[in-house]
């Protein structure tokens, strides 16, 4: 009896796994041969940490039982504010990249901070739901960037932020191809196992999925939820900052009308397929990696299989749904 | 003697290669799907030229991406790479794409950037663009003739954009010329159909006479003219669009609709002469003979716009394009 129980609790564990490991090799015929090179691989990987870094926090988010529909806008704003201080500081310090990019990068983080801590106290203390919360400062950011530029561009005056955009790191060599790990990719796995460390290890974690599963049980438990509640926000927050800092860097300029546009449905939906609730309470960071990896390994392997992108969108759309079948089947 | 069986395996390979069969050319296309009339007419000029390419060429091989967005369209261009494409042909959301661009041709591929651009110069093989100045210079003269240079002319515009302000501040130029010529307002309708009848349904409340209404898109022309119909007002003379979708030239052609009897050219061909160009400049090949071109291809082209009339209108009736 007890072995069985541990088998199904081990497939449970490991069946998204097994399911990425699947699909990779799928994506692998599908795609031959341009899926499997190195260059292939570490692009998916760059291209799944963007929205990647956001679905960590937007985790945290939905085990609390919420939603935060305001990423994308927050990203392509705090990114605007981001650069401009970053040309500023440019300007004042008489060119010193370096300066300039960490102050730059430490205004979008803290930036990031401040809209993730509005979406909270809005949550917790106006107690509005969340839904319409993020839905009213997703349209405040966007059109405040939009504002701000005119609906324009904001470039970077600094190369060397552009270049840190496309830098690498730990290389090493296959063969006589050069492999290496993007920036984003690094930040995207370092962050993950800091966050997955803090839900899994920590009382914070705890409280999370305990006020996710049952808000009222855990204020009679003397969990502070609004104070549990507020910092999942503030947390994503900082996430959509890192994400705005590296994606700015990525393209070294803002545009924006298009700076994250559709982020949030994409880490949604990231979310969803690594296994969190949407209905909060429970929900892994690893399963979001997984989720997050998933959804671009099969763009990836679409594209180059040369399917129209519009089938591709169905596709997605698909999978998203089917892969929260399978796991309300095996519940 | 290893490195000499490795030499011979090389020259074999490649010279076999050379014999066995012709080089392959492979042009990647990256652009923005359809969300509007003149895109959907782009996307259809582009799986066009893919299809005589091909059918003319067996030497050509042409991919056509098209994205949602600027982030997929970058990861569509990274795609692209990948599969190690001879050419590229890069019709941006915006110029975020510039870096992955850069990388591009600086890995040898042969780019061909068009209309809204990058922001970095000697990155390109080719730039293309339509000429939005000429777009609206063409369009307002015609319109400030035929207002008999004066009345009260309205203007909508498009997507607040670099595009969209040298577009605008080319027609208050021309106005300017003509004293008698009164531009009652400016109010963007996002190059949106439904956007510009609600502007001009406001236009309407707010204006007693209006003789004239430049929106400078079929879309928005035809949005704003709905908005007139359902009125019942009879001030207005003239609606001057442009970008020619099929229903309007048609209409010009038959001058069947008193409203409209013109368009300007802002040709969604661009994106046909744009793969066009890079086939022709990756294969190395010349234009044409007469042109004394020495070797390269021009490496700045920006094609005409034009006034289309009830004369002229039967050339740029596309009845197989979808807009």
């Amino acid at each position: 009896m007890s072995a069985t129980t541990a088998k199904k609790i081990d497939l449970e564990k490991h069946g998204a796994l097994i399911a990425l490991g699947a699909l990779f090799v799928l994506a692998s015929v599908i795609g031959w041969p341009y899926f499997i090179r190195p260059e292939n691989l570490v692009n998916v990987m760059r291209q799944s940490s963007y929205t990647g870094i956001i679905a960590l926090g937007m985790t945290f988010v939905i085990i609390s039982g919420g939603i935060d529909l305001s990423v994308g806008a927050v990203a392509a704003f705090v990114a605007s504010c981001g650069v401009l201080f970053m040309n500023w500081v440019l300007q004042a310090a008489g060119g010193n990249e370096v300066l300039a990019i960490l102050g730059g990068v430490s205004v979008m983080i803290a930036l990031g901070f401040a809209a993730g801590a509005l979406n909270g106290l809005l949550i917790t203390k106006g107690k509005i739901v969340p839904f319409i919360v993020t839905l009213g400062t997703m349209s405040i950011f966007r059109y405040l960037s939009l504002q701000m530029a005119n609906a324009g561009e904001f470039a970077s005056q600094s190369q060397l932020y552009g270049t840190f955009g496309m830098s690498k790191i730990f290389e090493f060599k296959v063969g006589d191809q050069a492999i290496s790990l993007p920036i984003p990719v690094f930040t995207l796995l370092v962050l993950a196992a800091v966050l997955a460390f803090l839900l899994d290890n920590t009382r914070y974690g705890r409280y999370l999925c305990a006020v996710g599963s049952n808000a009222r049980v855990a204020q009679y438990s003397a969990v502070r939820i609004d104070r549990v509640r507020f910092w999942a926000y503030a947390i994503n927050g900082m996430c959509v900052g890192t994400t705005a800092a590296l994606l700015a860097a990525r393209f070294n300029t803002v545009s924006t009308p298009n700076f994250g546009l559709g982020f949030e449905m994409d880490a949604i939906a990231a979310t969803i397929i690594g296994g969190t609730a949407m209905a909060g309470g429970r929900g892994s960071i690893w399963g979001t990696i997984i989720g997050v990896f998933m959804l671009q390994i099969i763009q990836n392997m679409l594209n180059m299989a040369g399917l129209s992108p519009y089938l591709q969108g169905v596709v997605k759309g698909i999978v998203i749904i089917g892969s929260v079948y399978i796991q309300k089947q095996r519940q | 003697m290893k490195k000499v069986l490795l030499a011979l395996l090389i020259v074999t390979m490649v010279v076999g290669g050379a014999i066995g069969q012709a080089k392959v050319y492979k042009v990647g296309v990256s652009m923005p799907s359809a969300t509007h009339g003149w895109m959907g007419n782009a996307n259809w000029w582009a799986q066009r030229a893919e299809k005589d390419w091909e059918a003319r060429d067996k030497a050509v091989q042409i991919e056509l991406k098209f994205s949602g967005n600027v982030n997929q369209q970058v990861a569509d261009i990274e795609d692209l790479l990948v599969k190690k494409v001879d050419a590229l042909v890069v019709f941006p959301h915006d110029t975020s794409v510039t870096s992955i661009v850069e990388k591009a041709f600086n890995a040898g591929v042969y780019v061909v950037v068009l209309d809204r651009g990058v922001s970095k110069e000697g990155i390109y093989d080719i730039y293309i663009t339509n000429d939005d100045e000429a777009y609206t210079r063409k369009g307002m003269e015609w319109l400030a003739k035929q207002m008999g240079f004066k009345g009260n002319l309205l203007l909508i515009t498009g997507i607040p954009s670099p595009i969209d302000t040298i577009r605008t501040d080319t027609i208050k130029e021309v106005v300017k010329k003509y004293p008698n010529i009164k531009l009652l307002d400016v109010q963007p309708g996002d190059w949106n159909r439904q956007k510009s009848l609600t502007v001009m349904e406001n236009y309407l409340q707010k204006y007693k006479q209006i003789d004239a209404v430049y929106t400078a898109d079929d879309d928005m022309m035809l949005g704003a003219m709905q908005a007139y119909k359902e009125s019942g007002r009879k001030d207005i003379k003239l609606f001057l669009g442009g970008g020619c979708l099929k229903s309007v030239i048609k209409e010009i052609m038959d001058d069947s609709n008193p409203l409209v009897k013109a368009d300007v050219t802002y040709s969604p061909s661009v994106i046909a002469t744009s793969i066009s160009y890079a086939v022709i400049g990756v294969k190395g090949e010349k234009l044409n003979p007469n042109v004394y071109q020495v070797r390269a291809l021009p490496r700045r082209i920006i094609l005409p716009s034009e006034l289309v009339t009830r004369e002229n209108a039967k050339d740029f009736y596309v009845p197989e394009a979808p807009f």
